[in-house]
């Protein structure tokens, strides 16, 4: 068994309830309570360990590649937090089973419950504080599920989704500060971080990061001013309430402060914040509980009180205070738990939770009462219950501080009267409930829960006076362990769990907080009555209208960007562009190093002229689209002649037959589409669109000038020593293709089929208007195929073929190759297409094109593969010389294999495109397919 | 040399974003036609412009850079299959949406423009 073990249980666990729920509540709440019972037991064979000093650690390799590594700890303040939240945990799971009615889906509760406690119980144990954060989202995540189980009703679902907002934002914020802190500090393991001391604290960014992570630990707290969003919480259902809001949730950004309190804790700024949040809270969530009608509402802001109240404790300047937290947080999380339970079976056995219909319960159910009237007691912070001896603390370290100077003594006063409200909201719980008359038109009639369903309750309520008469036998040991941790030393100030001190002045204002309690109870009517002429403000309200002025906000923004034209996007992102490649260049200080400037002859200026002419044509006249088309194509032929006056045949080559294809290509297209374009920009949009293409090209070509005017340094060298003794081929170009970087023309063959068989698809289902005529109305002429044309080309094929094949076969150490040969193989097919139509070709060439290419990709995959078969890694290629009588020595290279593939692919691609595109007009069209 | 290449770099670029930028299909086809030979150029010239030095062992006394050379092949070649793809792709569009505008339908401003130049707006 280990730590992470019980994590991985628990996660499991997770799951267990969902595949349970189907035999029964019963089966499901055992099966439920398992994995928590396991961890349990456990954490308590581990307690002896701990508290006798021990300090466990275990790790897991997680990412080791960037350091990453999981971890998790257990020292006093996670163990006290850990049978907190297990054993707790497992009474809420007893609870919640008798709670939730039959028709609900108990599976997917439990399942949510585990979840959440899952994390819970990971952001205590964990010992690197990345992971930590992890965890602490996925409390945020686990609780909005929670508290949206009831999704049906719109208090939950906004209370839920205001939870998550306020406790996602904050853990947002602390992600920041642990960022800051693993950056600072150099670690992320929470052991090294508390082990430096003052390190943080004497930093430069301590400001900044004592805030991200107060953020944090406040919004999950709910300290002021982010306190509003638990009493939304309360929509969600008894049990949730119970758990979330004593043991856990709330209580983890309590154990985020204590966590960091030696490292974050001890300056002037901490005290302030930390000691002035925590009253605010005290005070405002005492005085507003008084005033909650609903049950639930007091025990949601008492619970925000007494937040408040753990908070200012660890926000004063004493060491003491920290003990006092600590011991508050105990007996807070064990006497509302248990109060909320009452609340719930009040709730689930009359219908109704509002206080004023609420009356005279005691009749119904005494046993119940009595139960709730001595948690309420510790609440109050009555003597011998556990309450009592916290507060107690409390007070009397609101004596000693001195966290605001010469106002120092604003704090036990304020205490004392959040006291006097402490205990008129306990005394109201008590007496408007179960005393004051009768009730009045509840929904049900009153009566005692299932016995089961007590039984966590009472265990609680045990607990309370257990611990409020033997303090030091029950939780002692448990109190200075997790001092110590939260201290950070094994030197603890001396303290007295005693329930008796003798007469002082923590007594007296405990004494002063009671009578004056019962007696602001006893004179509540006219409290309310005055309270009732102040405006009561919803926060869900106030809540729902600012995230909506956010989304209304962000979207008229939106909307400004996302038009949904296409044409706006483009000119956006090319004037982004411009902006990012402009910005260096105003700074690039370099003349330019003319090195070799290569002659000019009228031949070039000329054919440059034509070819910019061309390029301005196409742009001018591009409404006439044939005439653009043919200027176009103008500039491409210059293109290729120009590649090969700059010494690359290949590329020249190629060039022009794609040339061709492209042509091809467009005509195809311009029969479906108009062959005029309408005028319909505006002069306006027409100068933009000059200024931004003029300024774009500017760029461009200024780069284009700066590098081509320096120096070459380059890889290539190599290529051209080992192409021929490497590669045996004379071709560099081809040898790269096929050799040294085939398996980037693996990739490229790959994308060319795909796209073709992409455009197939697009093909299938294609519904066009065939139009029977030129614009001008003229019917398309009758002599569909030439005679002279289709003999010509059918003479020509085999030649082209011929041709082809010399070009393939000489690729390796002449301007050739597949690419080429394969584009010149198209195009002579192509031109049968042309010349005789779709119906001629269609039974004398049976190949499927989507084949062609599945086989050339597969050959040249093969050819890559197969060189594995001799033991050397893909792609390594292989050639020899043979002597071959009559015909000489020829060279047999396997990058010849995979040239063939190289070529099949591109005619299959080519002929896919372009055939499929000329079918369409004639009923050998794709058909949708089936 | 130099010169008067980058020139025809930046006339085929100019060219070829103007096209890109217009409203109907067709005319941005042939506009990344354009790009893809301004591209092309620009790739092709990081080997430097030579003359007479084709990367054929044994048949000049520099050869010009071949990387480039075979960058540049196989962008063509994918170039052209792009732009197959997007006249499909416009074809397509002005099947299914009955026009050849590049947004597939006139934009929402012109619209509200001219209906309140109506005035029935």
């Amino acid at each position: 068994m280990s730590l992470f073990l019980v994590i991985a249980l628990l996660l499991i666990g997770t799951l267990i309830p969902i595949f349970a729920a189907r035999f029964g509540r019963g089966i499901t709440t055992i099966a439920t309570a398992i994995a928590p019972a396991i961890g349990f037991a456990y954490i308590i064979s581990l307690t002896p360990q701990v508290l006798a000093g021990e300090h466990l650690i275990e790790y897991l390799e997680w990412i080791p590649a960037v350091g990453l590594t999981l971890s998790l700890h257990l020292d006093g303040l996670s163990l006290m937090f850990a049978l907190l939240i297990l054993g707790i945990g497992l009474l809420i799971i007893l609870y919640a089973s008798y709670y939730l009615s039959d028709k609900e889906d108990a599976g997917r509760f439990f399942s949510y419950l585990i979840l959440f406690m899952t994390a819970m119980l990971s952001i205590v144990l964990s010992n690197n504080i990345l992971q930590m954060w992890m965890a602490w989202e996925v409390t945020s995540i686990s609780s909005f599920l929670l508290i949206s189980f009831w999704g049906h009703l719109s208090g939950s679902r906004k209370g839920a989704r205001m939870a998550l907002t306020v406790t996602g934002a904050g853990g947002l914020a602390l992600l920041a500060g642990l960022l800051l802190i693993g950056d600072i500090v150099g670690s992320y393991e929470l052991s090294v971080i508390l082990a430096s001391g003052d390190l943080l604290t004497e930093h430069a960014l301590y400001p900044i990061i004592l805030v991200l992570v107060l953020l944090g630990a406040f919004t999950k707290s709910a300290q002021f001013p982010f306190h509003f969003w638990l009493p939304h919480a309360m929509a969600a259902p008894t049990p949730v309430s119970a758990y979330l809001h004593s043991a856990t949730m709330v209580k983890a950004g309590i154990f985020l402060m204590a966590r960091f309190y030696p490292v974050l804790s001890g300056t002037e700024m901490w005290f302030l914040i930390v000691s002035t949040a925590g009253l605010i809270t005290l005070l405002l969530g005492a005085y507003v509980a008084l005033f909650k009608h609903d049950l639930k509402g007091l025990l949601a802001y008492s619970t925000i009180s007494h937040l408040g109240l753990i908070t200012l404790l660890l926000g004063l300047d004493t060491q003491l205070s920290a003990v006092a937290a600590l011991f508050h947080i105990m007996n807070h999380a064990v006497f509302k738990a248990s109060l909320f339970m009452a609340a719930g079976i009040i709730d689930h056995e009359t219908g109704t939770r509002d206080m004023r219909k609420l009356n005279g319960l005691w009749k119904y159910m005494p046993y119940t009462a009595t139960l709730a009237m001595v948690a309420a007691a510790s609440m109050a912070g009555v003597p011998l219950f556990n309450g009592f001896l916290s507060k107690e603390m409390f007070l009397a370290e609101t004596l000693n501080q001195h966290a605001f100077g010469f106002l120092s003594w604003m704090i036990p006063v304020l205490a004392t009267i959040a006291s006097i409200f402490s205990v008129a909201y306990s005394t109201r719980f008590i007496h408007d409930v179960f005393f004051n008359g009768e009730p009045i038109d509840l929904p049900k009639t009153p009566h005692e829960p299932p016995r089961f369903m007590k039984v966590p309750i009472e265990v609680l309520v045990i607990l309370c006076i257990a611990v409020g008469i033997f303090p030091v036998l029950m939780v002692g040991d448990f109190l200075t362990a997790a001092s110590q941790a939260v201290l950070n030393t094994t030197q603890l100030p001396y303290y007295s769990l005693a329930i008796w001190h003798g007469f002082n002045l923590p007594l007296l204002m405990s004494a002063i907080a009671i009578g004056g309690g019962i007696l602001i109870y006893t004179y509540r009517a006219r409290l309310y009555r005055s309270q009732a002429e102040f405006m009561e403000t919803d926060a869900k309200l106030i809540f729902e209208g600012v995230v909506q002025h956010i989304v209304k906000t962000a979207s008229s923004y939106y909307d400004k960007f996302d038009s949904g034209s296409l044409q706006r996007y483009v000119a956006a992102l090319l004037i982004f562009t411009i902006i990012l490649i402009a910005l260096p260049l105003f700074k690039y200080q370099s003349s330019f190093s003319v090195t070799n400037m290569q002659p000019v002859t009228g031949v070039e200026i000329t054919a440059a002229i034509v070819m910019c002419l061309a390029a301005i044509a196409t742009m001018v006249l591009h409404r006439r689209r044939v005439i653009a088309l043919l200027a176009i194509s103008v500039v491409g032929l210059i293109l290729s002649v120009g590649f090969a006056r700059f010494s690359a045949p290949d590329l020249a080559l190629t060039q022009l037959s794609v040339e061709v294809a492209t042509v091809i290509l467009l005509m195809l297209a311009l029969f479906f589409l108009p062959k005029k374009t309408a005028t319909e920009s505006a002069p306006g949009r027409v100068v933009r669109d000059l200024a931004i293409a003029a300024v774009f090209a500017g760029l461009i070509a200024t780069i284009n000038y700066i590098f081509i005017t320096q120096p070459l340094t380059s890889i290539s060298d190599f290529y051209l020593a080992n192409s021929k003794i490497g590669g045996g081929g004379t071709n560099a170009v081809n040898v790269i293709l096929v050799d040294f970087r085939g398996l980037d023309t693996l990739g490229e063959i790959l994308v060319l089929g795909i796209a073709a068989l992409g455009i197939f698809k697009l093909m299938a289902r294609i519904r066009l208007a065939m139009p029977n005529a030129d614009e001008k109305g003229r019917p398309w002429t009758n002599d569909i195929h030439p005679t002279i044309l289709s003999m010509i080309s059918q003479s020509l094929l085999p030649l082209a073929l011929l041709v082809s094949f010399y070009i393939f076969l000489r690729g390796h150490n002449m301007p050739g190759g597949g690419f080429i040969a394969g584009l010149v193989t198209s195009i002579a097919i192509i031109q049968q297409y042309i010349a005789h139509g779709v119906e001629w070709v269609k039974p004398r060439i049976k190949v499927d094109y989507q084949n062609l290419i599945a086989l050339g990709v597969l050959i040249a995959a093969l050819t890559g593969v197969g060189s594995w078969s001799f033991g050397y890694p893909f792609m390594t290629t292989w050639f020899d010389y043979f002597d071959i009588p009559f015909i000489g020595e020829i060279e047999l290279a396997s990058a010849l294999i995979f040239d063939l593939g190289v070529y099949l692919t591109v005619v299959g691609a080519t002929l896919l495109i372009l055939a499929h595109l000329g079918k369409l007009s004639t009923p050998d069209r794709p058909k949708v397919e089936r | 040399m130099e010169l008067l290449y980058v020139i025809c770099v930046g006339v085929l670029t100019f060219s070829g974003i103007f096209l890109c930028l217009r409203a109907r299909t067709f005319p941005v086809v042939v506009g990344l036609t354009m790009l893809g030979y301004a591209v092309n150029m620009f790739l092709f010239s990081s080997g430097r412009l030579n003359l007479e030095g084709a990367a054929i062992l044994g048949m000049a006394d520099k050869y010009a850079d071949p990387l480039p050379q075979a960058l540049v092949l196989t962008a063509i070649v994918i170039g052209f299959a792009m732009i197959a793809f997007v006249v499909i792709l416009s074809m397509r569009a002005r099947a299914d949406l009955g026009s050849d505008l590049v947004d597939g339908s006139e934009p929402p401003d012109t619209r509200k423009l001219v209906k309140s130049k109506r005035g029935d707006a």
